[in-house]
């Protein structure tokens, strides 16, 4: 999977030089250090070069090669020729010498063959993922025993069997080849034994003083299991500390519900039940929000404009998804959003001044005649008063209870998350720490800043350092032992999704690198080496069981994924009275400019760098793939001349960092969003130096907003986006690709959309037509066709990663994205409309189009894109020459050509990894959307030996699926009963292109918004005719 | 008489014969087989050989490159499938078309004097197809199965799919290259003949003798060549016009804004003969410098081929014309509109500007005589008209292909030098054949040039009854 060029990179000697000096020069390894390394050696060990010493990969490649690159390759895994190279040099010599001795292997048949396992058919296990400490329920398909596709669970409320992008590319993560795998002691390979027998001895130093100089740092828990296991593990060491630190963290939601409260509460919210939802910067349809597959499938339901639809304000800093689908956005910047909800709640009637606005009067007036069935959302960067006043609006409307739930918290020890580093740094710079145990998280490079986490733990002369993680990353570094973990798809475990259900984690395959659990490793702290995660897993939940009968209980509960009934009730609380009160405001300096954090919508804080889909995954806004560039507004780009892919220095507090500039439309003026995990030093082939890495400015006393100076340089940086930035001229489009209207349009006129279209006769062809409800050449009766409602798309890009996962897609690198070589068969495209300050703007996931009279068909020259009798527009690898003629001449341009040798045909893991139903491409090969022509055979066999109809719904493509929105739909549209060919007949149903006589099968909902009255018509005098693109 | 212009410029006409006087049947034949058999090798003609053929090296290590990493060495993209080796494959084409035209087309006409030049233009003819015919070949994701082009019968059960333009291509380029070569062969075998017998070297008389296969110059022997020639040409001649029109049905079968337009086929074979007489002008003037052949390519030659760039340069114009009109005719809203003002205005309005430049403008200059027959600015005139011609098959499949209906799929094509080493080595391949062809085979056909001496012309007149004079008259 990973993309040739980058491979070539990495393998290339000169780049690692350079790399080294850096990775050396960045962790400042100087002489004292090394002297210091030396001496923390046990025993007469020598060091044959500060390669070695600093433990690098390339090193230890080295090292376990002895012989250059392909000298042990052959001996890992037999490939054809090498195998009857060796055959055939063994007969030959085992005729003359007789001596030759075979390398001894042993096949182990099935004596008793697995129940259920029917090789080709893949099962299922209800298992789940965690992102930020919050689970999300899944269903893991297994193809004899190898993890192959993650899918959403669809009994669990939390799922109802959607997933998100970080579900899905989990499987990635799992199957990433540069994840760690050994224990290993100052870069030497050991094993866990070895890491018990010495943990053992300093746990018992640290039993005789009560665990004084021990701490814990974790990431956020909801595991129940594991922070049961650390209370215990605390109670063996009264005077150790658990710390919590995860740079997106929620501390600002906690301070709020403080704030508000005076105590710590989960908020949950009620879109099926919400009439208008205000959103204060809150990206709530993005997927690293707690519960957004559910927020999503809510919020989508009710954007059918046949039913009562909901209508969505949302007050922005970073343009975002839910922006994009709000009917009215407005623009602030982060510092101002806190003055907007104030002013909000005074003209609702709860005290102090309202500053004015159009917008603002709109939206309280909404609100009075929607109390009850609203809801106002806080984003998480916001401070805490805007949560409190979020809070307090929600119970002066009288929506807690109805759109608003609070309960229980989900994190098992909701704590502030900076503070918690800071004693921790405070601790280890006063040298009180002995035992520094870190467990799934990476302060070293997402530390902030002026904590200095990496001087700090290098001079802190900690006895033992212990880092537990995936990747032998930037902290494992600096650690003296690093125990590799096991992927969640390899362990037993628990975790509690966004409404307090306890979802449990069943592993799909034995760990890979015989990684160990969390669970196990904490159990090895306390001296309980020798338990399993199951053991563990199992005997707390037998504690919490209330049935009689565990065994069937156990057995239910790790069938169905989640444990029934653990959801967490709503919980009665009391605001505060009285407003939060205003801070004073630092006073505006005229020559910065105002930075906000954010998290990346794909690598987020940075764990996903080195996953190849996340990284390829265009971004929802800005279609960006593989960098972080800032993001400015038009109006600042315009004021300061700027340009997109202008290099910048932003100087934060005397850190700086340089970093280049997107224009963002929607951006607000004077500001600058600059996105989190980037610039990464150490943590595989794919992730190593992509981006930029802005945790070095990040603050501890500002995580999420503050102040910068920013000095354009003169450079540029190529930065690669998979959808352009240009402008074009509406006036140029006759029929828009994309088609929407407001509520009050629809009603007048139902089928808007479908009036824009032009649609030629059937028979203008030159072809034979051909009619797909005719049983003499449809024999099956089967027409598949999909709808996509553009209304319920939130852009969230769930569709694309199962896309990839599904169909084996390769990832093909930043250089060949650059030149426009990317290989999603799905993609979403966002289009901006009017205004580039506050454009509105939509989303528009295109698969292949399944034309009827396919472009592309007609010119190909050996017939390597044929139509099936069911009228799927087929592609037929092993036909394809390569003459691209298809690609030029597909409309759409949904086709993707294998330029290059794409595909990792080496990697095992990746060979695990894959859909054995979906073949892989090579080089010189077309491919393109199959609307998962694989999940309808098996379908179609199954109903044949059935004899029976295939169902409506009964197949469901990997897009559908993952899709939290429902908006797409999938079905025989020769059924008029079909669930697709009932919205095919809606009025609102549209043909992209439908001029051509393409006749696609792939048909556009028309979106439906349902602006206020109040605020459209302002609106509409100020919308000018640009359109631009992304 | 005199005050009559157009009869004015017909004697001025007369002026520059097709064949300067002085020449005898035994001078004729003695001064073209001689550049073969007598002039010694020069160092300049060396050093050209040696410098061609190094390029011709960097073509091979290109084209061995892009099998062995694939396609995406070169700057194509999706939206831009296509690149440099589909603009080459079709300006190497349309420059072979002037070949077929001026020996077959113009041999029909009974046009003499095409008799000086036809040899060269055939040869121009096959290395230009020769030059074409590696584009498709190489361009392919998967050359190694290029073959399954044609409809070979096998056991993999695969078939071409006739719809395609791409199949027909493959059929009218064969077929083109094929006749071609025969036409051109069959014309040199009484040359063939007279090197043969003119050779002093046993081995050179041996080559020539085999080449020449038995020709001995009897009456039946031309009875038997001029019904032969008089058929091939007869067979050329529709494929001078409908080569490039199945070339241009790869563009105008598509739906793309920009291809699919009905006035390719005219344009395309309008455009194919306007760069052909370029790259036949670009060859010639020089030649007729260094061999000294300026009696036998005259400034009249030069006149000619000047006139036919400007005919064809006007419907090349006219086409450029129509496709505006057209995109006017369909509206300000329409796709067509939309891709023509991507043309003059979008990023790559440079290159389209350059066209109107090299292919409509400059070459109005033409309509002066004294341009027309000045070599050295014909032979400028017609470099800008070749580039000309290489930017419009640039802008037709680039620019239509980089912005089409869907906005977010728009992209931009950059070539990298792997395009470039591939464009300049075919460059480098052609002009290594010319070298070649000047040194070994009689570069103007000798018998055909002996048919334009005045005794000819007695005998001639005498068999028609006509005189030479109105005969000569009769060119254009």
């Amino acid at each position: 999977m990973a993309p040739e060029n980058t491979k070539r990179e990495d393998t290339c000697p000169g780049k690692k030089k350079t790399l080294d000096v850096q990775s050396l020069d960045a962790k400042a390894l100087d002489l004292a250090a090394v002297r210091e390394e030396i001496a923390s050696t046990s025993g007469p060990e020598y060091w044959r070069s500060l390669e070695e010493l600093a433990g690098s990969d390339e090193f230890r490649e080295m090292m376990h090669r002895e012989f250059p690159k392909g000298a042990s390759e052959w001996l890992d895994s037999f490939s054809r020729r090498g195998f009857l190279q060796t055959m055939g040099a063994s007969l030959a010599l085992a005729g003359m010498t007789a001596c030759t001795r075979q390398p001894l292997e042993q096949i182990v048949p099935y004596v008793r063959q697995p129940e259920d396992m029917i090789p080709g058919r893949p099962q299922f296990y209800a298992s789940a993922t965690t992102l930020g400490g919050y689970a999300s329920p899944v269903l893991v398909e297994s193809h004899m025993g190898r993890p192959t596709k993650i899918e959403g669970n669809p009994d669990h409320p939390a799922s109802l069997g959607a997933s998100d992008i970080f579900a899905q590319a989990s499987l990635l993560n799992m199957y990433d080849p540069d994840r760690s795998q050994t224990p290993v002691y100052l870069g030497e390979t050991r094993s866990w034994k070895n890491f018990v027998d010495q943990i053992r001895t300093r746990m018992a130093g640290q039993r005789a003083v009560e665990g004084e100089g021990f701490r814990l740092l974790t990431g956020p828990i909801s595991s129940p299991t594991l922070a049961n296991q650390i209370q215990a593990l605390l109670k063996m060491y009264p005077k150790a500390k658990w710390h919590q630190y995860s740079p997106l963290h929620r501390d600002n939601v906690l301070a709020g519900s403080m704030l508000a409260f005076g105590q710590a509460v989960e908020t949950q919210y009620r879109l099926e039940a919400a009439d208008v939802i205000l959103s204060l910067d809150a990206d709530f349809l993005s997927p690293s929000f707690p519960g957004s597959a559910r927020y999503t499938h809510d919020y989508a339901a009710r954007r059918n404009p046949d039913a009562a639809m909901n209508r969505l304000y949302v007050v922005e800093s970073v343009p975002s998804p839910t922006g994009v689908k709000a009917e009215h956005r407005l623009s602030l910047r982060a510092s101002e959003v806190e003055g907007f909800a104030r002013s909000l709640a005074a003209s609702l009637g709860l005290g102090g001044n309202a500053a004015d606005s159009h917008f603002l009067r709109a939206v309280a007036d909404d609100f009075k005649a929607h109390a009850g069935s609203c809801v106002v959302i806080a984003g998480e960067q916001q401070s805490p008063e805007v949560h409190a006043l979020a809070h307090a609006i929600n119970a002066h409307l009288g929506n807690v209870g109805k759109t608003v739930v609070y309960t229980e918290t989900v994190l098992a020890n909701p704590v502030d998350q900076t503070a918690s580093l800071r004693d921790l740094t405070q601790d280890l710079r006063e040298k009180k720490v002995d035992v520094l145990v870190i467990l799934d998280a990476n302060p070293v490079y997402d530390a902030p800043a002026d904590l200095n986490f990496a001087d700090v733990v290098l001079n802190s002369g900690a006895g033992l350092r212990l880092h537990y993680g995936l990747h032998q990353n930037e902290t494992a570094e600096l650690c003296q032992w690093h125990v590799n973990a096991a992927h969640s798809l390899e362990a037993w475990s628990d975790g509690r999704t966004y409404d307090g259900s306890v979802c449990i984690i069943q592993p799909l395959i034995a760990p890979l690198y015989d990684g160990k659990s969390a669970h196990e490793l904490v159990a090895a702290l306390m001296g309980q080496s020798t338990l399993t995660g199951h053991d563990i897993l199992r005997s707390y939940w037998q504690g919490q069981a209330k049935s009689a009968d565990f065994e069937t209980w156990w057995r239910k509960t790790v069938h169905d994924g989640f444990v029934a009934g653990t959801a967490h009730p709503a919980k009665a609380v009391t605001p505060k009275a009285g407003l939060p009160p205003l801070k004073a405001a630092a006073a505006a300096d005229a020559s910065t400019i105002e930075v906000s954090f954010r998290g990346d919508p794909a690598i987020y804080d940075g764990s996903f760098a080195n996953n190849g889909w996340m990284q390829e995954l265009p971004k929802p806004m800005s279609k960006m793939t593989w960098d972080n560039p800032g993001w400015i507004g038009p109006a600042y780009a315009a004021r300061t001349g700027l340009k997109s892919e202008d290099m910048v220095t932003l100087e934060i507090a005397g850190r700086s960092v340089q970093v280049p500039v997107w224009i963002q439309a929607g951006h607000p003026d004077n500001a600058i969003t600059v996105f989190l995990g980037y610039g990464r030093r150490r943590v595989g082939r794919v992730g190593n130096g992509a981006g930029f890495n802005l945790y070095a400015v990040r603050s501890s006393d500002a995580p999420w907003r503050t102040t910068a100076k920013i000095t354009p340089l003169a450079q540029t940086y190529k930065l690669a986006s998979t959808q352009g930035y240009q402008t074009i001229e509406t006036a140029t489009i006759t029929r828009p690709v994309i088609r929407e209207g407001s509520l009050a349009e629809y009603k007048k006129k139902p089928n808007f959309a479908q009036e824009m279209e032009d649609t030629p006769e059937r028979n203008v062809t030159l072809y034979p037509n051909v009619d797909y409800s005719d049983p003499n050449y449809n024999k099956l009766g089967y027409a598949w066709g999909m709808t996509v409602d553009l209304g319920a798309c939130v852009g969230c890009n769930a569709c694309m990663i199962a896309c990839h996962s599904e169909n084996n897609i390769p990832v093909v690198g930043k250089p060949q994205v650059v030149v426009g070589r990317h290989m999603h068969w799905i993609r979403v495209d966002a289009y901006y409309q009017g205004d580039r300050d506050n454009p509105s703007a939509s989303f528009q996931p295109v698969p292949c189009m399944q034309c009827e009279n396919a472009p592309c068909e007609l010119v190909c020259p050996v017939g390597a894109t044929v139509h099936s009798s069911e009228g799927l527009n087929d592609m037929v690898y092993n036909r394809c020459i390569g003459t691209r003629y298809c690609s030029n001449n597909c409309p759409y341009k949904v086709r993707r050509f294998n330029f290059l040798l794409f595909q990792d045909w080496e990697t095992p893991q990746f060979k695990m990894m894959r859909n054995p139903d979906v073949s892989i491409r090579s080089r010189g090969v077309m491919e393109k959307c199959t609307y998962c022509v694989q999940r309808i055979t098996v379908a179609r066999i199954d109903s044949e030996r059935e004899e029976r109809a295939i169902r409506d719904g009964e197949i469901q493509t990997a897009c559908q699926q993952a899709c939290p929105s429902n908006a797409i739909v999938f079905g025989n549209v020769n059924d008029p009963q079909s669930k697709v060919s009932k919205l095919k007949a809606q009025a609102r149903n549209y043909s992209m292109l439908a001029e051509l006589n393409t006749r696609p099968r792939t048909t556009y909902l028309a979106e439906v918004r349902n602006p206020n009255s109040q605020l459209e018509s302002a609106e509409h005098a100020g919308v000018d005719s640009a359109v631009e693109q992304g | 008489m005199s005050t009559d212009p157009t009869i004015a410029l017909a004697e001025e006409d007369r002026e520059i014969p097709v064949l300067e006087p002085g020449h005898d049947m035994a001078s004729v034949t003695a001064k073209i087989s001689d550049i073969v058999l007598e002039r010694p090798l020069s160092i300049a003609w060396v050093a050209g050989v040696m410098f061609c053929s190094g390029i011709v090296l960097m073509l091979g290590t290109a084209v061995t490159y892009l099998f062995f990493k694939g396609t995406g060495i070169w700057g194509i993209n999706i939206p831009v499938g296509w690149g440099f080796a589909i603009v080459n494959f079709v300006w190497w084409i349309g420059i072979g078309h002037a070949g077929t035209l001026i020996s077959a087309i113009l041999h029909l006409l009974r046009q003499s004097w095409r008799n000086s030049i036809n040899r060269f233009a055939e040869a121009m003819t096959l290395f230009a197809v020769m030059c074409a015919g590696l584009f498709p070949l190489i361009h392919t994701g998967r050359p190694w199965l290029a073959y399954w082009m044609f409809p070979i019968p096998n056991t993999m059960s695969y078939w071409p799919q006739f719809r395609s333009p791409l199949l027909w291509d493959v059929f009218a380029v064969s077929t083109y290259g094929t006749i071609s070569l025969v036409f051109w062969y069959t014309g040199l075998i009484p040359d063939l003949a007279t090197l043969r017998d003119r050779a002093s070297n046993k081995y050179i008389r041996l080559i020539y003798g085999a080449l020449a296969m038995g020709w001995r110059g009897e009456a039946r022997h031309w009875e038997r060549y001029e019904s032969a020639y008089l058929l091939l040409a007869g067979l050329s001649t529709p494929l001078v016009l409908s080569v490039h029109t199945v070339v241009s049905f790869d563009f105008a079968i598509s739906i793309m804004p920009g291809w699919h337009t009905t006035v390719f086929p005219p344009y395309f074979v309008a455009g194919a003969i306007y760069s052909g007489f370029a790259m036949v002008l670009i060859l010639v003037i020089p030649v007729r410098a260094v061999y000294n052949l300026r009696d036998m390519i005259t400034e009249k030659h030069l006149d000619i081929a000047a006139k036919v760039m400007l005919a064809t340069g006007l419907i090349v114009a006219y086409g450029y014309i129509l496709e505006i009109y057209m995109a006017w005719y369909a509206g300000p809203k329409s796709i067509d509109w939309f891709t023509v003002h991507n043309r003059f205005f979008g990023p790559y309005a440079g290159p389209y500007w350059m066209l109107w430049v090299c292919n409509i403008i400059t070459p109005q200059v033409l309509w002066i005589k004294s341009i027309r027959r000045s070599p050295v600015l014909l032979f400028l005139i017609s470099l800008v008209v070749l580039g000309g011609m290489w930017l419009e098959r640039f802008v037709i499949i680039i620019l239509s292909l980089h912005r089409d209906f869907v906005p977010s799929s728009w992209g931009m094509y950059y070539p990298t030098k792997w395009d470039w080493m591939t464009y300049i080595g075919t460059l480098g391949l052609f002009t290594t054949m010319i070298f070649l062809f000047c040194r070994v085979l009689p570069m103007i056909s000798i018998f055909e040039i002996r048919m334009l001496l005045p005794e000819s012309h007695v005998k001639h007149a005498a068999e028609s009854h006509a005189p030479a004079a109105q005969l000569e008259g009769k060119h254009l």
